[in-house]
């Protein structure tokens, strides 16, 4: 059964396919074809929601993208959309629809008491008032804050996934109505790559809105069928429809958002919901069109009361009478169009008001011939009716506009169709920096000089007849081809059309009301964020006069239409009120993105695993059956302990550390960044990038080195090994690896480009297993025959090649634990063999696998520093006692900075030892320390605890901190207040606390 | 004296319509010359020139601004406020804002809608725990309020976070600061700009500034659209040209300007009550009064002076809010823009004395000057009326990059934001 | 998103590359001799020009090498991309060319 206001015929739905949907809990009938408005009109449904601040009813405003009204909640639970617009909802079997900002429903909304309050809280009123007392503005704000949203998000994890995709072309059209199409055929003719977007699920734009027009002699849908067919079968071309275009950035680079399954009422689990393309065009046209301006006069927010060229639209398009009594309220004679298609569609048309002091044009012309009522240089002064309009009051105008003569007369009428002329949609233009300027014939800001390889055409050009929408757009299309390097042959001529725009006009702004503007009735220019004209007078009178001032504090323009419908007519206004041209008020800048883009559209498929992929190592499989507990270090997952049945991490990590001072532990140390070094200068070059000299480094032999940033602070630290005379391999944090090879290759480019070194990131290529303990070489020599391992012949920080568990290998003797230990590197897919064997050969001296937390207690028991950790960006050598690995007859990198002034003052941040008074407490790291505790709220602190652990070994807690002076502090107590209001007392000592002279290293 | 605001100023005015609310600031032509002389009509120009007038007696004052009063940053920023930073120095700058902060809209009798509904800071890993954990101790030895929360706590706050962030970011804890929120941006360079001029401040909109007039090492004057404008002392005050306009006076800045970028969403009804930083993964997020989800985003890399955003920044900052807020993925972004933010190698501010005898600057707040606009003003007062650093901006020198002196907040991992 | 045309790969998205800040900024060979003040312009003093500048950027994603870009820092036009230790070449310095 079709719907009431459901024309019989006519329209581009799809009456064999009819849908039913729900909104507000009321089920009713569609076509396929329609949007949810037109749906909703067809049965008769005008208030569809409430507005943002006065919650005054509202219906639908618009067909399109520039709806501001009608916005609405799709879906529920995780599966819910708020603020869609009801224009733009491709109607689908099954759709759950919701008015939104309304309580208990759109009906009846108790906060519709805003608006008899209306007096009380004009715009800005929030900055004059809640000031008193000040402790309650958190009070007030929650209840501002819960009146204020539209829609509500939704309430679990989205369970549809998105996409992004890369994409090039030559010619982007974007804008399938006749000035796209028209500039695609001639692009795509020629040969060039074009990509043709379309927000619409169909071609046409315009035209199918349009009954009478015709092109190349044939309805214009005709054309816009074949035109489709031809394009689809170019191979060259790429149609891309239900796509908005919404933001165009610097170098050509657009942005387009692809909707693929909202409309499907089964979505394949293969699809996405929405699709980003990543566009690089070598050329652009800009075919998007215009939008109708609409007419700012009192009380023109009402359901019923829409957009001229929207009536056409649900007339012509979808079949839906949007009223029974219909008034035409115009400045122009394009939207006589409307009067004459309600006529003739049944809908009583009481009047035409025409603001124009001469009724004149073409279609007024027609209007008149057909018998309708005009009332010439008349306004509507006031309307009446609550949820639908009811009535209008229609009065002469006085001779300057300003106001209106006399009372009038009332007409009844449930639907206004409203038209103050047309808007190109200039917004890509401007978000491409491309100039705008103001047409002072149309009345309207229109695209002046491109400022990226862009071309404007059509209504979006301010050239609103369709034969000039076709031969802009041809021609377009065609020199964007030739720009990119087609010669056009194969394009035809541009399809010819009549060539009519909406002229003549008369611009009056802020047409008169029965009342003096703000003494009653509102004249809307925002609808969506209840901006009236009175508002944007208020703003100004108060000296809010840039246009960027007035649109901030009134918030016009800032609704989620970003005013569409609104922009113009508020400048306007701002003119009017200073007596100023339109084009000295400005323009409010159009930023992206056009219509508003999902955010999971951003994110694509990179987010879970994918967001920041881990790193790996070759071992890790082993370590996860081994239980392992895993810490993130920058990307990698490394082990942060192993802890057995029933072993809390405390007790893992004590065994651990035990079993490396009393028999052998075993880690995996592949994230060491490690970067192979070549080259006949590499040992220059090391010497200029270390803080330490390397050309006399040996053979076979490795060194620690230090690496600054030239500000002079420390910025990483490793062991460097010459494999040979040019040959090097450095070893770097795990973090850091990348930025270590980035800052050499930058010196190494830049600076010395005269040094022959060549550096090749190894990270990947090596597998890396640390063992370390007292029993590290009787385990070694199990696994190698072809290396001595005795103390003489391999002493520490050298290296040896040979096999290991049969695997060619390299072996380091170096040691971040501070016992005897050597680093044994292995081709990574020989990682796990290796592992592997390390521990069923270990089994005999109960061998431990440790993680990093074991192999920080380790180094930290022999003071050893952790870049990142112990120092923090701001921490020279000096500062950390390492002057001994400061060259003082070199230049490198940071040198000159660590004799600046405030280098060497006494009360710099020192790193020392600390030791509690009770060798149970573990200081907190992160805790601060402070010479005496004071009674204030505020204590001098002197610096704070950057690494502090229980030592199974030393048999109490130890700690490093930076500490003001703290060299010179050496045996001071110190006192660390906690958040609890403890007090942890300690005392300053070396840093080194276990086998000082390094005994077990060398051993 | 101008009309009080008030509820019952606003009585009075809905039976008259509205319609004699006065001027909330003149519009004066410039004078020929005067005592000071602010370029910069953001928060931190507009507040400088009121202090001026307020605390030191210095009414003949003129703020510069090339276009509209809060044009820059001011009206571009993510309304942050907070003041739980690490180091003493940016500690003490910054309380001293927050504590202006929380009587700015009765000081000011304009409601900046500063909203104390606490900010949260990350920890994704145990480097960042340790890196909280000595923020909230120094911060409470400094007498600013900072407490550790357990993703438990987090949770409680925030009921939308998803605390296993996938496993790749993890919420492990996180620094609050309850003090900590939000303000109204625009309303602060407003009511500084309503109040200043109502202590006698000239404010000039649409006045590019030129040049300087320079004698003898001394400034004299400004160059500006609207002619010469003579002054004894010049503060200079304009994050996102600061080098631009420091080069005027032959003065080099260790500044680098990067597009800053940020975006609403649309608006819908309360989801997020307070305000969380993760700056392991560039995200920052927080709903405005409106209803709109207002998030932060990083800097594009290189040096740009385009108010505009671009695409991989927004990609980068929104795949990590839908990762932490999983159930916003359907949300959608209204607008993006960007500002230009001046960031100092210490991430720090310079408030300083220049060689130029009487003119001075404040700038190289990178992407956090809005929460210290009272603080800077403040100071930047009371250094060009004294012609010395006020103690809470004496680190912050532009000498201290000579020295070696920085207060380097980015090192010690404290978001510089 | 910049699309830079590395002079070894050709064409890329800037997502590819790193900045590397001012270009032809050399490191002092003798910085002993410098003052803190002539060391301190070096290491963090910048023209931070608005307008043509010429900068350092790195193929990080590609062939890893650092070259030189003139590039208008408000328009973000690239009038030139040539490689390190080389001259820039003439610029049509007009505004927003």
């Amino acid at each position: 059964m079709p719907a009431r206001f459901r024309l019989t015929e006519g329209g581009r739905i799809d009456r064999s396919n009819p849908i039913s949907f729900t909104f507000n809990g009321k089920v009713y009938q569609g076509f396929e074809g329609d949007t949810l408005a037109s749906a909703l009109l067809a049965n008769g449904v005008h208030l569809v929601g409430r507005s943002f601040k006065y919650h005054r009813p509202r219906g639908i405003m618009s067909a399109g993208a520039e709806e501001a009204n009608a916005l609405i909640q799709v879906g529920e639970g995780a599966r819910t959309d708020p603020n869609l617009r009801a224009t733009q909802i491709e109607l689908v079997d099954g759709l759950t629809a919701s008015s939104q900002n309304c309580w208990p429903s759109v009906e009846f909304d108790v906060s519709i008491v805003n608006n008899l309050a209306s007096r009380l809280i004009p715009s800005g009123f929030y900055y004059k008032t809640f000031m008193w007392p000040a402790s309650l503005w958190m009070t007030y704000e929650k209840v501002i804050r819960n009146a204020a949203g539209l829609g509500k998000a939704p309430e679990g994890p989205d369970p549809d996934s998105y996409d992004r995709t890369f994409a090039h072309c030559d010619v982007l059209v974007v804008g399938a109505g006749p000035t796209g199409l028209a500039a695609a055929l001639s692009a795509g003719r020629s040969g060039a790559r074009v990509i043709l977007s379309e927000q619409e699920a169909t071609l046409g734009g315009s035209l199918q809105s349009e009954p009478n027009l015709e092109i190349e002699g044939k309805p214009a849908l005709e054309w816009v069928e074949a035109a489709r067919a031809e394009l689809e079968g170019l191979e060259n071309v790429r149609l891309l429809t239900r796509t908005q275009t919404y933001g165009y950035f610097d170098h050509n680079f657009i942005g387009l958002m692809e909707n693929l399954t909202d409309h499907l009422k089964e979505k394949p689990a293969n699809l996405p919901r929405h699709r980003l393309w990543k566009l690089r065009a070598k050329q652009v046209v800009i075919a998007t069109g215009s939008i109708e301006r609409p007419l700012v006069f009192s009380d023109n927010d009402r359901p019923g009361i829409m957009l001229a060229s929207a009536c056409r639209t649900y007339l012509n398009r979808y079949g839906v009478k949007p009223g029974s009594k219909a008034v035409l309220f115009t400045n122009n004679d394009g939207a006589y169009a409307a009067a004459l298609d309600m006529h003739k569609a049944g809908i009583h048309v009481a009047a035409i008001v025409d603001l124009r002091a001469n009724s004149e044009g073409p279609l007024t012309e027609a209007a008149r011939d057909a018998g309708l009522r005009i009332l010439t240089d008349h306004a509507i002064i006031a309307t009446a009716g609550d949820k639908r309009v009811k009535a209008v009051q229609v009065a002469p105008l006085s001779a300057d506009g300003e106001s209106a003569r006399g009372g009038g007369e009332k007409i009844d009428c449930d639907l206004v169709a409203v038209s103050g002329g047309w808007n190109p949609t200039v917004h890509l233009h401007s978000q491409s920096r491309g100039k705008i300027l103001f047409d002072d014939s149309h009345a309207c800001f229109v695209p002046g000089d491109s400022a990226q390889a862009s071309t404007v055409a059509g209504a979006c050009n301010g050239s609103f007849g369709l034969g000039g929408c076709l031969s802009e757009g041809h021609d377009a299309g065609l020199a964007a081809a030739k720009a990119v390097g087609f010669d056009g042959k194969g394009s035809a001529s541009a399809p010819s059309a009549e060539d009519r725009d909406f002229l003549p006009a008369r611009w009056l702004w802020l047409v008169p009301g029965d009342k003096p503007l703000g003494h009653g009735g509102k004249h809307f220019v925002d609808v969506q964020n209840d901006v009236t004209a009175a508002d944007l007078h208020l703003a100004l009178r108060e000296g809010y006069r840039s246009i960027e001032h007035v649109k901030r504090y009134t918030t016009t323009g800032m609704g989620t239409d970003q005013g569409k419908t609104s922009n113009v007519n508020a400048i306007a206004i701002v003119s009017q009120y200073f007596g100023c041209p339109i084009p000295d008020v400005g323009v409010t800048t159009f930023r992206p993105p056009y219509t508003p883009v999902t955010f999971g559209v951003f994110a694509g498929r990179d987010i879970g695993d994918l967001l920041d992929p881990a790193r790996k190592t070759p071992m890790h499989a082993l370590h996860e059956q081994a239980g392992a507990a895993f810490e993130d270090v920058g990307q990698w997952k490394r082990p942060w302990y192993f802890p057995h049945d029933g072993e809390d991490m405390h007790q893992a990590v004590n065994r651990e550390v035990r079993a490396c001072r009393d028999s052998v532990g075993v880690m995996d140390a592949s994230t060491l960044g490690k970067i192979d070094i070549q080259g006949k200068d590499a040992a220059e070059f090391l010497n200029r990038i270390y803080t330490n000299a390397w050309l006399k480094l040996k053979i076979s032999s490795c060194r620690y080195g230090l690496m600054l940033g030239e500000n002079g602070m420390v910025m990483d630290d490793g062991v460097t090994s010459r494999l040979g005379e040019n040959h090097f391999l450095m070893t770097t944090t795990s973090g850091n690896a990348a930025p270590v090879l980035a800052h050499l290759e930058e010196y190494l480019q830049t600076e010395w480009p005269e040094l022959e070194v060549y550096l090749t990131s190894v990270t990947e290529q090596f597998a890396t297993v640390s063992i370390a303990g007292p029993n590290a070489r009787k385990l070694l020599a199990e696994l190698t025959d072809d290396i001595d391992l005795s103390a003489e012949a391999f002493p520490f920080m050298t290296f040896r090649q040979g096999r290991v568990a049969g695997i060619p290998a390299r072996v380091f003797r170096i040691s971040f634990t501070g016992d005897l230990s050597y680093e044994i590197n292995v081709p990574a897919s020989y990682g796990a063999a290796l592992w592997q064997a390390i521990m069923n050969t270990g089994e005999k001296y109960a061998i431990t696998p440790y993680g990093t937390e074991a192999m920080h207690v380790l180094r930290a028991e022999k003071g050893f520093i952790i870049v990142g950790q112990d120092t923090d960006g701001s921490v020279t050598p000096i500062d950390l006692g390492m002057d001994w690995i400061v060259s003082k007859t070199k230049d490198f990198v940071g040198r000159r900075s660590l004799y600046r002034a405030d280098m060497d003052k006494p009360d710099r941040k020192q790193l020392v030892g600390l030791l509690t008074d009770a060798p149970d407490t573990v200081l907190p790291e992160g805790a601060q320390l402070v010479e005496k505790i004071e009674t204030g709220p505020t204590m001098a602190m002197l610096g704070h605890v950057t690494s502090s652990y229980h030592s199974p070994n030393c048999e109490r807690s130890i700690a490093m901190a930076l500490i003001k002076g703290g060299r010179a502090r050496m045996g001071q107590k110190l006192y660390s207040p906690q958040a609890d209001g403890k007090v942890i007392t300690c005392s300053v000592s070396d840093v080194v606390f276990y086998d000082k002279e390094g005994e077990r290293t060398r051993g | 004296m101008k009309s009080r605001y008030s509820i019952f100023s606003l009585m009075r005015n809905a039976l008259s319509y509205h319609e004699k609310w006065p001027e909330a600031w003149r519009s004066p032509e410039p004078k020929s010359s005067y005592d000071v002389v602010i370029v910069g009509g953001g928060g931190h120009g507009l507040a400088t020139a009121y202090y001026l007038a307020k605390v030191h007696g210095i009414r003949n004052v003129a703020v510069i601004e090339r276009g509209w009063l809060g044009g820059g940053n001011t009206g571009r920023n993510t309304t942050i406020v907070r003041s739980n930073y690490l180091w003493d120095e940016s500690a003490g700058l910054y309380e001293h804002a927050m504590k202006l902060w929380e009587g700015l809209s009765q000081e000011l009798n304009y409601n900046v809608m500063f909203s104390q509904r606490g900010v949260m800071n990350l920890a994704h890993n145990q480097q960042d725990l340790r890196d909280i954990a000595r923020r909230v101790n120094a911060n409470r030895l400094n007498g600013i309020d900072s407490e550790f929360l357990t993703p438990h706590q987090i949770k409680d706050l925030v009921p939308i976070i998803d605390l296993r962030g996938n496993g790749r970011y993890p919420v492990l804890g996180a620094s609050n600061q309850r003090r900590g929120g939000t303000a109204r941006h625009d309303a602060v360079a407003w009511g500084y700009a309503r109040r200043a001029d109502e202590h006698g401040v000239d404010i000039i909109q649409e006045c590019p500034v030129n040049g300087f007039e320079i004698e003898n090492g001394k400034v004299t004057g400004v160059q500006t659209a609207k002619g010469l404008i003579k002054a004894k002392k010049v503060g200079v005050v304009v994050a996102g040209h600061s080098s631009v306009t420091a080069e005027m006076a032959g003065i080099r800045l260790p500044l680098v300007s990067h597009p800053l970028q940020a975006l609403v969403s649309e608006p819908v009804k309360p989801v997020i009550d307070t305000v969380v930083m993760s700056n392991a993964i560039h995200a920052y997020i927080s709903q405005s009064d409106k209803g709109e989800l207002v998030i932060g985003a990083g800097v594009d890399k290189y040096v740009g002076y385009g108010q505009r955003g671009s695409l991989p920044v927004t990609e980068e900052t929104l795949a990590a809010v839908c990762e932490l807020f999983p159930s916003l993925k359907r949300m959608r972004m209204m607008r993006q823009w960007g500002g230009i933010v001046d960031t100092c190698p210490d991430a720090s501010p310079i408030i300083s004395k220049t060689p130029v005898d009487g003119f001075f600057i404040n700038c190289g707040w990178g992407t956090g000057g809005f929460k210290a606009t009272p603080g800077s003003g403040w100071v930047f007062a009371d250094t060009i009326a004294n012609d010395r650093p006020h103690p809470l901006n004496e680190a912050f020198s532009l000498e201290r990059f000579n020295s070696g002196y920085l207060v380097d907040e980015h090192g010690a991992a404290a978001v510089a934001h | 998103m910049l699309e830079i045309n590395c002079p070894y790969c050709g064409p890329r998205f800037e997502t590819e590359f790193s900045y590397g800040g001012e270009a032809h900024i050399e490191r002092p060979k003798d910085s002993e001799n410098l003052s803190d003040e002539e060391w301190g312009e070096y290491v963090f003093m910048n023209s931070n020009t608005k307008g043509v500048f010429l900068e350092r950027w790195v193929h990080t994603s590609g062939c890893r090498r650092w070259f030189n870009v003139a590039r208008d820092t408000v328009s973000y036009k690239i009038l030139a991309v040539y490689e390190t230790g080389t001259e820039p070449p003439e610029l049509d310095l007009r505004k927003d060319v």
